[in-house]
This record gives structure tokens, sequence and C-alpha cells, in this order.
């Protein structure tokens, strides 16, 4: 298990050392500023062993954070904790930066101490560690209130206290998805996914059942089925479902109930969580195409000229379009000409930048640039690394929809006609490449 | 409503934006300042100290002189200042076990306190300290806080028993505290069962031998329950429980696993992973016929592509774990290559594994878009994955044979670059390309020799050297190359001089005449002047060999290479067993077992996967082995990595061989610089020449009969076959006797001998082929090249069972005349492709051309006349025929079973004349006269015909019959 947890300033200054097992001695700590942060080297792995200690690390920011251990440990479950453990220093006292983490380091101590035990993660919902970590004491609590914290630290439902109370029951559902394209110079898609996530903000009092529902392929087909007639099955199934190749759910979801029925049932958290993720191959939306030209003239010179078009209906709008063009390090001068936005060139990334604040569906437009080159004695040749994009878009590129959230509260008076929801798609460029 | 939140956090913790100050003192008597400052009476004051204190302690200060007053300050009501001290009392205990002591009563007090989270603090607590006498008195709380009445409490005992454990496993015993552990996987909490699986698992590491887990099918039920309900953490400690279990039967497996499946959607991906492993571990046992077995395999693939969607350092732990289940059940990823794409902003410890796996699923059927990819990764920036890259476009080559041709132009390509390191890669990768397909790519050695002199690394050097070794003979400054080399000979790594050793020697035995000097400066360079005793006992034995039975080492040192394997890193199958049962730990990223990692008891034990044991009927022999498919039957042919030691020295770094070892030294060996230019030298140029007896036999005698194998080096066994001469019909048609066209050590082992026959007027090839391979072979298939008389299979070969090890097959194999025409020298001269399941094999052989004497091949006595004038002089072709007891009848009968028919006969002087015609497949006729002279055994024969080449063969063809 996990032998102790360093916090690492950019330096390689320890600001917080918890050792957890005996076998971690206090060398431990040295030997992974030596090795690996102050290593001359760029990291090539993110779990090290230095003299049989093994170390994980990630960072945030400028600041490390490193897990050591001596034993074969879950790595999958060590890096796991190092996010949850971020998570929950982010809730409770936002960035992780070094300031924040030296005025907040009794209260990371006490965090340390209650969701590791041993080197065993316990329990790290922020829901209810904030009821009894608060860094106030917790003279105040009756028998009551105590034995509710334990019962919810370690109950079957960890994530949400009892007696949560809201005048107005409301839930927002925010669709949120990253596209994600690698295409040929040719305009041949090499790979293309959606990563999504439904993020659910809830503000429900009691402790409500809720039921969601969305045209996954697999459901809608078996309604189909079941329903009139297999033909009107397929009409409804044609575009209006998805395949999605995979989903992964928020701890408060009943896995087994999925597994069997593929329905998605829980008893959310309150206020703000990420009820599941989900991946998508088929029948993408792509919102935006890049055509780029580049051509070569002479040694000294390259001539650039980038199209986009954008698909999806004329009455939509996407926003915050920036394309990047990347341009050889010798790059000595550029000259841009744009029908649309800004284009800058930015020697320091070396790319020109083109934003484009908004741009309605089925749209096209252009960049051209002239590139001056320094010339060099380098022999090697220039990467080309390939033109990224990003956006915003209205709608789930996916083609998701949200069918239905159904609240159930039996012991409290209000049903699922009163709970006000909402709704929103939006889509964004996650890693939006073409090749040039 | 979440702005809201985040206000009233920073409001809450505004107060503390001066914590940061702590770290920030250095100065003189800071402890004295302290001191004055725990023992002050205002709680505030006392608290600022003690976290001046801890942090201190946590930027690396001593500040182990405080502890009395620290400890002093334990006795407090708020409690954050107790888990101060508390925090300071673990670190400083063991240092301060006397005064240790003093604590003890306020932890014994807390763990009766009314605050559940009080008395958890002190159990806890109190197990992190490692001295004995707080351990003692830790046994009578522990034992009460495991039965407490609030789940809070007994998860934390839970965890304090494998804490005590790991300070006095004997105490732990002799209290029973594994018994209350034991009961605890009954809790009706959760987070209990979870922390007493998480502590029970521990404990049982340092037992290996005991039952303490005792897993049996109930024990199992109530945790496949309790992982319903439990924290993330908590379902991955009982999976990873899980895991360890062995189900007693395939049933019992396929409801394990169907209750664990519905984990693969967890937004953890450690609980994903440690289902992986259970299903991995759990699935061997499943029959795989059963529909579930395939329904578990299409589960597997979703959840493991998701993993790739995760933060970095996930994916790299879920690509090194796909890395093995990819080696274990190629078949759950193969159709997902695309994901494995490297995307630009990939951090390189991910590009790097994902280009280790997109080589691992390249097939057939990808493999134009992997290269096309690969491709593009070679001209990245950063070195090392530059490199992998290149590697990998050769690995593809190797791996998948359409694709060679593809890769080694591309190879070119990036050769031309000029990169140095992108250059040295690709020769050390064109190498292998080399073993793998001989013979095919050889032009581009010109481009790789152009490259010498930017080799920089061993690496590269050591594969250059062994190409120049092995294709000397078509290099023309082979030697002038190797030479250059040997200037700086003791600058060179250890594998270049080795290397540079047997490429000087190879040359040697090939050009001895131009290289004697040379190979006597590498010797005694390698013997004389080093110190490395590799280089110098290989050196001596080379030595030996030269001058003792250069035949032998010529056979030894330009042996045939057995094949190169396609995976060149698989993980050994009994390790790559043992880390599918750590799936998901630092074991399956490290790709080592745990005990190569982990010191002392723990994770010595092996774990392996289950064998399949079969509850109803369809019980198979256990196969562990060979649940992955495809491994077993590749298994001989994969070249160990570390090779014995006669291989590797035998078989110049790359493999062993397959012949057999040195034939044994012979008496009176003598060492020295002259001796090898004695008798030993003598005899391997004398069997060049062909001088030598030994070497005679096989290079004198196969001319005779295969010409066109001249390359062969055929073996002095093959003379005998020539003595086996197959019967003869004697009044059918002649059929040569079956030899030996492909030796075994030409292909792989695969032998293969025949002849030809014409049968009821149907050509026949009639092989016989062996297996001298320890691998089956299968899928054989034959083509001819182009000939001069249009042979071509009529028919595919039929060979319909894989051919074992040892065994034999006849074949026959009808041909038909139509295939395209060629000329080849010699006219009856047949190229031949034999394919299996291993290679393509090339050999070439001569038919007797009477194959082609068709049955309707008597002309008309006229016609005769009339052609025979007709057809020019020059034309004319006379042989004799020596030796040849028959008399003319005999002779005429015997030839008119190969379709030579006899039109007319003349006696003038005692000599017999007989007029035969023959008609060829092609129409072609030849028109003979055959002179026999009673009492004369040698005849003499005219042959007339239109196309005069054919004259020559049409000869032997008399010569065969007439003399079997």
């Amino acid at each position: 298990m996990i032998g102790g947890l360093f916090i690492y300033n950019h330096k390689g200054e320890v600001l917080i050392s918890r050792v957890y097992r005996d076998d971690i001695g206090r060398n431990a700590v040295d030997a992974f500023r030596v090795n690996v942060i102050h290593a001359r080297q760029q990291v090539r792995s993110p779990v090290t062993n230095i003299a049989r200690t093994s170390f994980f690390h990630v960072k945030r920011s400028n600041i490390w954070l490193a897990v050591v251990t001596k034993q074969n440990v879950n790595a999958a479950m060590v890096f796991e904790f190092l996010y949850k453990m971020c998570d929950v220093m982010a809730s409770y006292f936002g960035k992780i930066s070094e300031e924040n983490i030296k005025n907040n380091f009794v209260l990371i101590y006490e965090l340390l101490d209650e969701i590791l035990d041993f080197g065993y993660p316990q329990n790290s919902e922020t829901g209810s560690l904030k009821t009894f970590i608060t860094q106030q004491g917790i003279k105040g609590q009756t028998k009551e209130e105590q034995s509710q914290i334990t019962s919810q630290v370690t109950g079957q439902i960890g994530w949400r206290r009892e007696g949560i109370k809201y005048r107005r029951n409301e839930l927002f559902l925010d669709v949120l998805e990253s596209v994600n394209l690698l295409m040929s110079p040719q305009g041949q898609v090499l790979s293309a996914h959606v990563s999504g996530r439904v993020v659910m903000k809830s503000y429900l009092s009691g402790m409500p059942e809720c039921k969601f529902g969305m045209n996954d392929k697999i459901i809608i087909d078996k309604a189909g089925k079941g329903g009139v007639t297999n033909e009107a099955g397929k009409s409804t199934s044609g575009k209006q479902s998805i395949a999605i190749d995979d989903c992964t759910f928020n701890q408060c979801v009943r896995l087994s109930k999925f597994d069997s029925e593929r329905s998605i049932s829980f008893i959310p958290p309150d206020g703000e969580y990420e009820l599941m993720r989900y991946r998508t191959t088929k029948d993408i939306i792509l919102p935006f195409r890049v055509i780029p030209l580049v051509r070569e003239v002479g040694r000294t010179k390259l001539e650039v000229k980038v199209v986009i078009k954008s698909n999806f209906k004329p009455s939509l709008l996407a926003q915050k379009i920036e394309v990047r063009i990347p341009t050889p390090l010798n790059t000595s001068g550029v000259q841009v000409i744009c029908m649309k936005g800004k284009a800058k060139y930015k020697a320091s990334e070396n790319a020109i930048v083109w934003k484009i604040k908004r741009m309605a569906g089925m749209k096209e437009s252009q960049i051209s640039a002239e590139i001056e080159l320094l010339p060099t004695n380098d022999k090697k040749k220039w990467a080309r690394p390939p033109i990224s994009m990003n956006f915003e878009v209205p709608f789930a590129p996916s083609g998701l929809k949200v069918r239905y959230l159904k609240v159930f509260e039996s012991k409290l008076n209000y049903s699922d006609h009163d709970v006000i929801k909402w709704v929103r798609y939006i889509g964004r460029s996650g890693i939006y490449e073409t090749r040039c | 409503m979440e702005w809201a939140n985040q206000l009233c956090e920073n409001r809450q913790f505004g107060s503390k934006m001066t914590d940061s100050k702590y770290f920030t003192t250095t100065k003189k008597g800071e402890i004295f300042e302290l001191k004055a400052e725990l023992n002050s009476d205002k709680k505030e004051k006392k608290k600022e100290a003690v976290k001046k204190v801890i942090a201190s302690m946590t930027v690396g200060k001593d500040v182990s002189a405080l502890f009395p007053d620290v400890v002093n300050c334990m006795q407090t009501d708020n409690l954050e200042l107790k888990k101060l001290v508390y925090l300071y009392l673990m670190n400083y205990a063991k240092s301060q076990p006397d005064m240790a002591i003093m604590a003890v009563n306020t932890f014994v007090k807390d763990c009766e306190d009314a605050n559940p989270l009080i008395r958890a603090l002190a159990v806890r607590t109190m197990g992190c300290i490692r001295v004995d006498k707080i351990t003692e008195y830790l046994c009578e709380p522990l034992r009460k806080c495991l039965k407490d009445e609030d789940p809070y409490v007994r998860k934390t005992a839970a965890v304090c028993v494998a804490k005590l454990h790991d300070i006095n496993a004997q105490l732990v015993e002799d209290q029973g505290f594994l018994d209350t552990l034991k009961d605890l996987i009954s809790d009706s909490n959760p987070m209990v069962v979870a922390n007493a699986v998480a502590a029970l698992s521990e404990i049982a590491e340092s037992h290996p031998n005991s039952n303490l887990l005792d897993l049996n099918p109930q024990s199992i039920n109530k945790l496949l329950t309790a992982l319903n309900e439990c924290t993330e953490w908590g379902q991955i400690f009982i999976l990873d429980c899980l895991a360890n279990y062995t189900p007693r039967d395939d049933r019992e497996s396929q409801s394990i696993c169907e209750r664990v499946t519905p984990r693969l959607s967890h937004a953890n991906s450690a609980v994903v992973l440690s289902a992986v492993k259970v299903l991995m571990k759990f699935m061997e046992m499943l029959p795989k016929d059963l529909d579930y077995y395939s329904t578990l395999l299409k589960k597997l693939a979703p959840p493991l592509v998701t993993l790739l969607s995760a933060e970095p350092e996930l994916q790299y732990v879920a690509l090194r774990n796909i890395n093995l289940i990819v080696q274990k059940r190629p078949e759950i990823l193969k159709h997902e290559m695309k994901v494995f794409f490297v995307k630009y902003n990939d951090p390189i410890y991910v590009k790097l594994e994902k280009l280790d796996i997109m080589i691992r699923l390249a097939s057939q059927a990808n493999i134009a878009q992997v290269l096309a990819e690969l491709k593009e990764y070679a001209t990245e920036v950063d070195v090392d994955f530059v490199r992998k890259a290149v590697r990998a476009i050769g690995r593809c080559a190797i791996k998948v044979e359409q694709s060679a041709e593809r890769c080694v132009s591309t190879l070119l390509d990036l050769i031309q670059t000029k990169v140095n390191y992108v250059v040295q890669e690709a020769i050390v990768v064109i190498k292998d390309i080399f073993r793998k397909y001989p013979n095919k790519y050889e032009s581009v050695i010109a481009t790789l020799c152009e490259n010498l002199d930017s080799l920089d690394e061993p690496e590269a050097r050591a594969a250059m050297i062994w190409i120049v070794g092995e294709y000397a003979e078509r290099i023309d400054n082979a030697d002038e190359l190797l030479e250059s080399f040997l200037e700086g000979f003791h600058d060179e790594s250890t594998q270049v001089q080795l290397q540079l050793l047997t490429a000087i020697v190879k040359l040697f035995l090939k050009k001895p005449t131009e290289t004697q000097e040379l190979v006597q400066q590498v010797l005694s360079l390698a013997t004389q002047d080093s110190d490395n005793p590799d280089l110098r006992d290989r050196g001596y034995i080379y030595w030996r060999l030269l001058s003792t039975d250069p035949v032998a080492a010529k056979e030894v040192v330009l042996a045939e290479k057995p094949l190169i394997s396609e995976e060149t890193d698989l993980i050994e199958p009994t390790l790559l067993e043992e880390l599918i049962c750590h799936i998901g730990t630092l074991a399956s990223v490290y790709h080592k077992p745990p005990s190569a990692f982990v010191e002392g008891s723990r994770g010595v034990m092996h774990k392996r996967l289950p064998a399949r044991t079969g509850s109803g009927e369809s019980t198979e022999s256990p196969d562990v082995g060979a649940a992955g498919g495809s491994a077993p039957e590749a298994a001989p042919s994969i070249i160990p990595s570390q090779g014995d030691l006669l291989g590797d020295l035998l078989n110049l770094d790359m493999a062993p061989p397959t012949t057999s070892g040195p034939p044994p030294p012979s008496t009176g060996m003598q060492m020295g610089g002259m001796d090898l230019l004695g008798g030993g030298l003598d005899s391997l140029l004398g069997g060049d020449i062909g001088g030598s007896p030994a070497m005679g036999a096989g290079f004198g005698a196969a001319p005779a009969v295969m010409p066109a194998s001249l390359n062969a080096p055929v073996g002095g066994g093959l003379g005998d076959l020539f003595d086996l001469g197959g019967v003869g019909m004697p009044m059918g048609a002649y059929i040569p006797p079956k030899i030996v066209w492909l030796p075994a050590m030409k292909a792989k082992g695969l032998e293969i001998s025949g002849t030809f026959a014409r049968r009821a007027g149907v050509i026949q090839m009639e092989l016989i082929l062996t297996n001298k391979a320890m691998s089956v072979m299968t899928d054989f298939a034959i083509q001819f090249n182009r000939n001069s008389f249009g042979l071509a299979p009529a028919g595919p070969l039929q060979v319909l069972t894989p051919l074992g090890p040892n065994q034999t097959i006849e074949v026959s194999l009808p041909l038909s005349t139509v295939g395209p025409v060629m000329k080849m020298d010699p006219l009856n001269n047949l190229q031949v492709a034999v394919k299996n399941n291993i290679d393509v094999f090339y050999f070439s052989c001569q038919y007797p051309i009477s194959m082609l004497f068709v049955e309707d091949g008597k002309m008309e006595r006229q016609v005769f006349l009339a052609t025979w004038k007709d057809i020019p002089n020059d034309n004319e072709s006379q042989f004799q025929i020596k030796d040849c007891h028959l008399n003319s009848d005999a002779a005429s009968s015997k030839l008119q079973g190969s379709n030579i028919f006899t039109i007319a006969k003349r006696t003038v002087e005692g000599q017999d004349m007989l007029y035969m015609s023959i008609k060829l497949s092609n129409g072609i006729w030849v028109l003979a006269e055959l002179r026999v002279q009673a009492g004369n055994p040698n005849y003499t024969i005219s042959l007339k015909c239109r196309a005069p080449e054919v004259s020559q063969c049409v000869f032997q063809c008399y010569e065969a019959v007439l003399k079997n």
C-alpha cells in the first residue's frame, strides 16, 4: 500500500510530508527531489523506481505530488487517489498553489489523516468530509450529529447526507462533449471520437431517486422491439439514437442495474458532480473541417493557405473559434490575410493564431499567410506539427439527447413535475487536429 | 450557488491566510522560543506553537527536543490541536520511546470517548506508534474498538489490526485479532468489510501458506454483495482480494464474472482495471465454446479503450497493462488499432507505450494505416520516440510479410534524411529484415554502406558489421570496410568487437585468398591484446576451428541461421501469466514480478492463472499455456533472448543454429599463428577448389544432377542419394529416382525430394515432403517460375493434413504444359517456390525431357523421310551412348515405353539403324537415328530437330532410359 505522500514546490522543497509506513525513511523525500524534480532530463515516466522504492507523481501547475511505496501497490489506485486528493484540496481551498498549500497545511494533514489510513484510501467524498473536517473543531456536536456523520462516512450512500432541504427543487443537466479529430492532409479522417460528460447540479430535497434516460441505441432498439411494430422502431432509432461505445458512471449509479437493464438510476450527491462519462466513435458530426495548403517556395519562404468550413445547421452559432497554424522555428516574419476574425503571428508560440468570435453553420472562411524563413544550416527537416483548432458549439457532436430525468422522493411531498429541470448541450473541441 | 459555496469557503479559510509564515522561521534560538510558547497558558498561542513545530518537522528540521512539551498539549478538547500533536507523536515516538509512554494514558482515555470520531482517531494513531510499550497498551482498546457499535470505529480498528501485525505479528495472533478480523467480513457495513478484506489480504501476503483469507463460496458471496455497496476504494480492495480466489469450477467462475462485469462501467479506472484482472483470470477456467466466453471477450474491449481518455498518468498505467492483455489475448483489442494512434500532445511516456501496442496489433488488415502513422512519427522531435518509430517500421516488416517491401523503402527514405540517429536505427532494423527475408532486399546494401562513417552507436556499428560479414561475397570492398573498423578495435564496445571478429572470420571463409592477413590480425587482437574473456574465448575457438577443420569451420560459421521471430520482445509465458494476475499493480507497470522489486517476504509468492477444470461434461485437459491460442505453435521457433553459450558463439550474436555443434576437435591440436596457415588452411582452400575429398563429394557430384542449385552447400551425404536409385519400370516410362531438391537446412526444416513421371499421358511431379523441424507445418502451396515448356501445376498441392515434426508425406502433383513460357538454361530447368506457414522457399530442379514426349509421337514413314530431309544438316547433332548392352529390339521397346517410337529399322553391315520419332508437348518433333552394332556397347545417335536446343536434353533422356 501507499507508504507516504509528499508535496513539493517547483524548487523541490517539501511542503507536506506524511509517511504511513515504517519502510519509508526520510531519505525517500530527498531521493525523489534529486532523481525526478532536479533531474536533468525531462521526466520520462510518471512512475520511477529509485533504489527499490517506487515513486508515483502528478504535477498540478508547478506543484509536485508524489506517492512513495516499497510494495506492489495497485498503481491505478494510486493515481486515482492522487487526482482525488487534488480534487479534495481544490474544493477546500481552490487552486493548488504553493501559497495555498502553505496556508492550509494543517488542514491538509488533517485530510491526509482521514482519507488515507495506513496507506489505504478511505472516504474521499468532499461532501461528507466537509461535515466533519472543518478546521472549526467539532465540540458543539450532539451525539445524533456525530453518529450521523460516521454513518454517512461509512455508509452505503457516503456521497449524500440526510435531511437536505430546498424550497425550490431544481436541477441542471449539462451535456459537455469534447470532439477529437485527427485528419490527414487529404481530408481523410484518421481517427475521431467524442468523449462526453453529463454533469449534474442537483438542488433536491431529501433522498431522491433519480432515473436518467438518453437516446442510447440499445435502449431505443429494445423499446422499439417491444413497441408497436418493428418498422416504427427502426424509423425512430434510425437517426434519433446513438451508439455509445462505452460509458462509466459516478459511484452513485447502480452499476448492476445498468448492466442488467441498461437503466441509469441513482440517488444524486448534492450540488455539482459528474454523473457519467461516455465515448462514441460512430456518426460523429464534425463541426469544422480544416483544409490546409502548405507550399514551400524555395528554402526561405512558405506559403500557407487554410480554409475552415463549418458543418452544422445555419441557425446555430459556433463561438471562440481559434485556429493554430504552426510555423517553423526559423521563421523571421509572417504576413497574414484573413477574411474573418483576427490573425496574429505569435513568435513565442511558433504559430499563427487565428481567432474568430462567432461563425454560423454552413459557412466558410479562409486565411492565407506568407512565412519568411531565415536560412539555416540545420539539416533536420521541420516536423510540420498539425494544425489544431478550438471552438465551442451549442449542440452535442455525438448526437446524444437527454430523453428524461425523473425524480422520485416518496417521503417528501414533491413530485417529478415540481422539479424545475434545465438541460444544456455544449460541444467543445478536444484535440482537433489536421495534419498538413 | 457554486459561487456562493466558494465564497463561503474562502471566508472560512480566510482567517488562515497567514499559516505560511510558519515555513519561514529559521532564526537561532527557535527551539527555545517554541518551548516557551508550547508551555503558554493561552490556548491560541499553544496551537500556533504546535503548528510551527509541525511546519519545521515537515521541512525536515529536527524538533524532537520538544517532545515533552508537545505531548503536554495532548490533553485538550480541541480536536485540531489534538490531531497536530498526534501527528508529531507518530513522527518522533520511535526516537523517544520512553517519553512516548507519557501519551498512553491519553490514548486509552480517548478510546473510551463518547465521540466516535475521537475513539477512531485514538486507535488509528496508536497503531502508528511503533513503540513496544505503547503496542502492549493498544491491545485492549483495539479489542473494544473492533466490536464498537459505530461502523466508523470498526473500520478504523480493522486497519489497525494490520498495523499491529506489521509491528508484532505474534501479538496479533496470540490476541486472537485475526479471528475477529475474519468476523468483520460479515459485517453489515460495507466499508468495514472492505477494510477488513484489505487488512486480511495484507496479513495473508506475509504468510503465504496460511489459509488466512479462507475464501469459500460463502465468503465470496459476501464480498460480492459488499462490492455493490462500498466506496470506490473498497471496491478495489475487494476486487484485488477476489483475484486471489480460485473458483472450484467453470460455473462458479462464470457466476463471479457475471457479478464483476458491471464494475467495468465504474468511473474509477482502478476499479475497472481490478475488475479486468478478475475477469482475465477467471476467464481461463471458462470453456471456450461457451457463449458467455465470447460475450465476456466483447465486454472487455470498450472499458479498456475508455481508460485511454483518462489523465495521462493513468493512461500510462492502462497502456502498460493493455500491453500484457494484448499478449495474452490478442483477440480482445485486435479491431481497436486506431485508439492507439499517437497524439501530438501526448506525453512522451504515453507515446512510447502506444507505439509498442500498435506494433503488437499490426496485422495484414491494418498494416497500411500503421505504416502511414509510423512514417509520420519518424519525423517528430523527440529522439527516443523517433527511434522507436523507426524500429517499429522494421518490426512491421518482419511481422507482416506483405508489407516488407514498403517498410524497406520507407526505411531507405528515412536513411536519406541523413538524420544521424534515424540512420543508425534504420540500419539496426534492416539487419533483422535481412535475416527474415534472405536474398530479397540485399540491393539496398550499397545505400547502407554509404552511411558507414556516420554510425557512432555500438548497436548500429555491430549491425552494419554483421551485414558486411554476412554478405561479404557481394560487397566488393568488404575487406576494406571491415579493415577500417579494425583500426580502432580496442576502443570499440564489446558488442562491436565480437561482431567484427565474427564478420572477418566469415569474410575469410568466403574469400580466403585475399583476407588471410586480416583474419590473423583480428584473431590476435581478440586473443592476445584483449582482456575481455568473451572476446578471447571466441577468438580462440575460431582460431582452433580454422586451424583444425576449416570445412567444419565453414559449416559452423556460415551455417544457415534459423528464422527470426516475429515478436522479439514477447514476455515469457510464465511471467506473462504471473503479470496477468497482477493487473493494475506496480508489477504490471514494471512488467516484472513483485519479487524483483519488493523487499522481504511480501510478494514473493508467485501467482498463477488457474487451470481450466470443467464441472460438467466438457472436461478438457487443462491448457493453461495454450489458452492464448496462437502462442504455442510459434513457440519452438522463437529465439530465446539469452541463448545458450554455444548458440551465441556459433551464430554470431544472432541466434543458436539448427545444425549440431562443431565436430569434435582432433587430437594434437596446437595453437599458434603459423598453425593457422598449416594443414588446416590448405584443406580449406582445397575444399573450395574441389580437391578436398570431403567437399569434393558434395560439390563435385552435385552439378551433374542439379547444376542450378550450385549455390547450395550440398553436404557430402548427398552423394549417397544417387545410389539409391528408385526402381524404374522396365517397360513403362522411365522415371528418374527421387533426389533431394530442397535440403532441410535451406528451408527451415522442410525437406523436399522428388522426381517427375509421366503416367497415362499425364505429367506428374512426385514429391516427398519431410518435416525435420520442431513445429508443425501447414498451408502448403506450390508455384513454378516460367519455364521452357510452360510446365505449370494443374491443381493445388494436396497436403491436407498438417505435417508434424518428423513426418513425411508423399504427394503427386499433376502438371499441365499450358503455363507461361520462358526459355531456361539449361532447357529443362524448373524453378519452384514452395510455401508453407513458416516461409516461402525456392529451389530449382531439372525434369527429364522425356516427360514431355507425347503418346501420339509416331510419325508416318513418308512424313519422316520428308522431314528428315527438310531439316538442315546444321541442325543435326550426334552423340555417343556408352556401355549399353541392350540389343536393338530391347532398346526399341524400352524407348517406346517413354514415347520414343521406332518407325523403321534397317540393318546395314551388322549394324542396326533405328529410325525414331518423338513429339514434344509443345508440338516440336525430334527425329532420331540410333545405330547399334552387335557386340559394341557404344551406340551412336543422331538427332535432327527444327529446334536444335532440345537435342542435348533428348540425348540425356536416351541415355537415362537405355541405362535404367
